[in-house]
């Protein structure tokens, strides 16, 4: 039953978490980028531009959308994907905050 | 009414271009279904060597996609293979047992890799450089081995051995011939390219015969004729190509070297024709862009039934794509007894230009290390311009206005002419959509018509284009440009609204002037923090999620998402003591590379974003802002200290410079050097500012640039004293900082605005008082981002990842 269910790991306090910039955090050899939005939402992505790999996590945030520092893809941190001119699709993480803490379901 | 049925047989290039063109022509008079065997919509296969070379990603070279076919009602049948054609009845057949009925059917089945029959040819490892799968097939095979072989020192093998370079692998190069590129240049333009591809890492065996592929399952080398050896892990062979025309031949339709055609590309059969690489014309098979959309072109109008001109022929010319060389090839190349020849031959720059003329008219032209006479050459060659009526030295003068040439030969053209090659618009779309729809910018060009969308090698001529229809209205267009889509206002009128209403934070501006997004975008996010920053330099507080990485992390991101760092060294001087200490921080940090850069500092790459705090806390030195948009470096020669030459102190006067000025943000990157003398051993000439000592004063050089846009700078003023020199440079670098536009290096910024005027501006002491005043105050209050940040734990933290707490 275990192995069906997502697991939740805690991976940061709210307050490690600077407004509109994106944080890095390795789980099971994955790497995630996580972001606080202007909004106050947390959003999680797998920290990896479909076009050449780019680390997510140090793009520009604006509203609900992430430009990967590379080659400035925009990519939708809701549902993980690119928008047009490109397209592709990145994972997105499911991500809860309880009591000033944030967890990443796996 | 019924519609006719049209088919086309081949879902590449030509097919698809003249398909476009027919639902141009007559969008609703036909069902149509496409065939292609690739498993992949419509794609530009000129551009493969870009996807190898690391310039494009497969859904860049994308010309129609999925929807386009749906949204015109087309049937695509992809990975099937058309195999019998039944001319009476009017049925195709696919070897997936699809048939289909046609009225009118169009033959575009291209070419296939022409394969060397050496023993061994079916080992794994030896491939084709023809579509998606081999380009995929050699970037898989780049992970795993090191060495390749390319047979054909042509076009297409130039292009993949460089792409195989790209792709760090090691690269030979096996020609029969002498000579590389020997159907496109004469044997002084070969060496060139030789010597050039062999800087660039290539290897090549010349006139080498290849006899037999040695391995077992895999290739492991090739065997010369000569007896010689070579070992490979990969051998790519691109020796040609041949028209693919057994379907034609099996099913009864002439076929000498490619699929018979005439004048009107209709074929020995009724209601077939061929059109593109598959299509021989009078003799000639063509294995070229242009002529593949000019076929097209006719094709689709004699089949709507519309008037047109018989396709006579194409002028065939050639573009290498190789990133830094510039190669061009049209017409006749070899001289001959019967032409004579203009010749421009400079080996020092690495340019070599030849014309050749036959009865006074340009029959050819090889072009190599600068290319921008081409689209002249060709237009003379189309117009059979009389060379006798023109004076000839300035055939191959590369005129300092460009422009001014290049909009004489844009205004020449007939409206069928291509201006962009990869997606085949003609000029006459283009100034079509300019008219129609009011576009005015190249951008919108782009966005309607698809030109440049693709290389962006035509991007000039669009732009030249637009201004031969818009005039001087052109000019007012690119002065309105809005600073980004979020917003329809124009830097001038962001600016002029910060200060009116005293706007402070970049979400202010949006919010006030109505931004259509709320949080903005990449673009004008860093664009307004500028702006804010130069404004108010004391109030604004600078907004790190607005900066751009290099600038929020203050280190230069690498394509590995690794970082380099770059400590100030000012002037370029260091000691003894403060390189052992850069040396035994790039050891603590295992730095995989020590590098000294363009402007005289030392620059380590590949750190790790967590271990950037220790490094710079190590090596105890400033940031020299090599991320930045701001100073760089003030290169130095060494002056009057030691050079026997040296008429004044450049080292000091540089190091007072860049004192004085480091920190300052900038609209975009600027570079600055001081030489000792006019021999300018600092390369003062291609700086944003450069200073030049000479007898008894200084030279000011601005506008300068030695990257892309390649130019040299303009002598903005003479003085006499160290303390002129710094009041100018501080004049000229308010004035750029509060005139130009974000990201605008100052070569264009001179150039937009010109030197008169700004010559005028600073010419006043006054001004130049104000301007110094406003930038001090702007200096006044910058600190060290490194030292800041070692010394802030809140923001170190942002350097680390986060850790996982349960």
């Amino acid at each position: 039953m275990k192995s069906l269910e997502a697991v939740k790991v805690e991976v940061a306090k709210l307050e490690d978490l600077p407004f509109q910039t994106g944080r890095v955090v390795k789980l099971n050899g994955r790497e995630i980028a996580v972001f606080r939005l202007s909004s106050g939402e947390v959003r999680a992505v797998e920290n990896r531009c479909p076009h050449k790999g780019g680390p997510l996590a140090e793009g520009i945030v604006s509203g609900n959308y992430v430009f990967c520092p590379m080659h400035d893809w925009k990519i939708n941190l809701a549902d993980g994907k690119v928008q047009a001119p490109d397209d592709g699709c990145v994972i997105t993480y499911e991500v809860d905050v309880k009591e000033g803490k944030v967890y990443i379901s796996m | 009414m019924n519609l006719r049925k049209l088919v086309l047989v081949g879902n590449g290039m030509a097919g698809v271009r003249c398909i476009e063109e027919i639902l141009k022509l007559a969008p609703n008079r036909f069902e149509i279904a496409i065939f292609g065997s690739e498993p992949h919509p419509n794609y530009n296969r000129i551009l493969l060597s870009s996807v190898l070379a690391g310039d494009a990603d497969i859904r860049d070279i994308v010309l129609n996609d999925w929807n386009w076919y749906e949204q015109n009602g087309i049937k695509l049948h992809t990975g099937q293979t058309v195999t019998k054609i039944d001319t009476e009845k009017h049925l195709v057949y696919t070897d997936g047992g699809i048939v289909e009925s046609y009225d009118d059917l169009i033959l575009a089945t291209g070419s296939l890799p022409f394969m060397l029959s050496l023993p061994g040819a079916d080992k794994e490892g030896v491939i084709a450089f023809r579509d998606i799968k081999d380009c995929e097939t050699m970037i898989e095979a780049s992970r795993k081995y090191k060495k390749a072989i390319v047979i054909g020192g042509g076009l297409l093998g130039l292009e993949a051995a460089r792409g195989l370079l790209n792709l760090s692998m090691e690269v030979s190069v096996v020609h029969i011939f002498d000579n590389l590129m020997e159907r496109q240049l004469d044997p002084v333009a070969s060496k060139m390219l030789q010597r050039e591809l062999e800087a660039q890492g290539m290897r090549f065996l010349m006139e080498k015969h290849s006899e037999e592929i040695l391995g077992d399952r895999r290739v492991t080398g090739l065997r010369f004729k000569d007896g010689t050896v070579e070992e490979a892990d990969l051998i790519i062979m691109a020796v040609g190509i041949k028209p693919n025309v057994a379907l034609a031949k099996e099913n009864g339709i002439e076929v000498n070297r490619g699929i018979v055609v005439n004048d009107f590309l209709e074929t020995s059969v009724p209601n077939v024709y061929a059109v593109g690489e598959c299509a021989e014309h009078r003799g000639m098979v063509y294995g070229l862009v242009a002529p593949l959309f000019e076929q097209g072109q006719v094709l689709a109008k004699r089949i709507c039934k519309r008037e047109t001109d018989p396709y006579e022929g194409s002028i065939v010319y050639t573009k290498l794509k190789v990133s830094g060389v510039d190669v061009f090839s049209a017409g006749e190349f070899m001289d001959s007894p019967d032409t004579r020849a203009i010749r421009v031959h400079d080996e020092f720059a690495g340019i070599y230009k030849k014309i050749l003329v036959r009865d006074n008219k340009v029959v050819g032209a090889v072009l190599f290390g600068d290319t921008s006479d081409s689209t002249r050459i060709l237009q003379m060659m189309k117009n059979e311009t009389n060379v006798m009526e023109i004076k000839r030295v300035s055939v191959l003068e590369n005129p300092d206005s460009a422009g001014v040439s290049g909009m004489a030969a844009v205004a020449a053209m007939s409206d069928e002419e291509i201006i962009c090659g990869c997606n085949g618009v003609s000029k006459g779309t283009i100034v079509q959509a300019i008219q129609e729809k009011g576009l005015c910018s190249v951008e919108d060009i782009k966005g309607c018509t698809g030109a440049s969308r693709s290389c962006g090698g035509c991007k000039q001529l669009v732009a030249q284009v637009l201004e031969s229809v818009l005039g001087d209205k052109a000019q007012i267009a690119a002065q309105k440009e809005p600073i980004c889509s979020c917003t329809s206002l124009s830097r001038e009128e962001v600016l002029a609204e910060i200060k009116e209403k005293h706007l402070t934070t970049v979400k202010e501006v949006m919010y006030v002037l109505g931004w259509n997004q709320e949080e903005g975008c990449s673009k004008c996010r860093p664009a307004l923090n500028y702006y804010l920053n130069m404004l108010w330099p004391e109030e604004h507080e600078d907004e790190r999620a607005s900066r751009f990485v290099n600038e929020r992390l203050h280190a230069n991101i690498q394509k590995d998402g690794t970082y380099s760092v770059v400590p100030r060294m000012y002037g370029g001087v260091t000691s003894p003591s403060e390189l052992k200490r850069i040396a035994e921080v790039a050891e603590k940090y295992q730095v995989p590379m020590v590098k000294v850069t363009g402007g005289q500092r030392i620059d380590l790459l590949g750190v790790k974003k967590e271990d950037l705090p220790k490094i710079w806390a190590e090596l105890d030195m400033p940031s020299g802002f090599a991320y930045g948009k701001a100073l760089r470096t003030v290169k130095t020669c060494v002056g009057s200290d030691f050079c026997r030459f040296g008429t004044q102190n450049s080292i000091q006067m540089g190091i007072d410079i860049e004192k004085k000025f480091e920190r300052i943000n900038t609209p975009a990157k600027f570079k600055m050097a001081v030489s000792g003398c006019p021999r300018n051993c600092a390369e003062s000439g291609i700086k944003d500012l450069g200073v030049v000592g000479i007898d008894g004063g200084w030279e000011i050089y601005v506008g300068g640039n030695g990257g892309v846009h390649l130019r040299a700078g303009d002598l903005l003023c003479k003085v006499k004293t160290e303390e002129e020199v710094m009041e100018w440079t501080g004049a000229f670098m308010q004035y750029y900082r509060e005139n130009a536009n974000y990201g605008e290096r100052t070569s264009y910024w001179v150039e937009r605005v010109g030197l008169a005027n700004i010559q005028k501006v600073l010419e006043d002491p006054e001004t130049r008082r104000q301007l110094n005043e406003r930038i001090d105050v702007a200096l006044s209050v910058l600190k060290d981002p490194w030292k800041e940040i070692v010394q802030n734990e809140e923001v170190r933290a942002v350097y680390e990842e986060l850790p996982v707490l349960a």
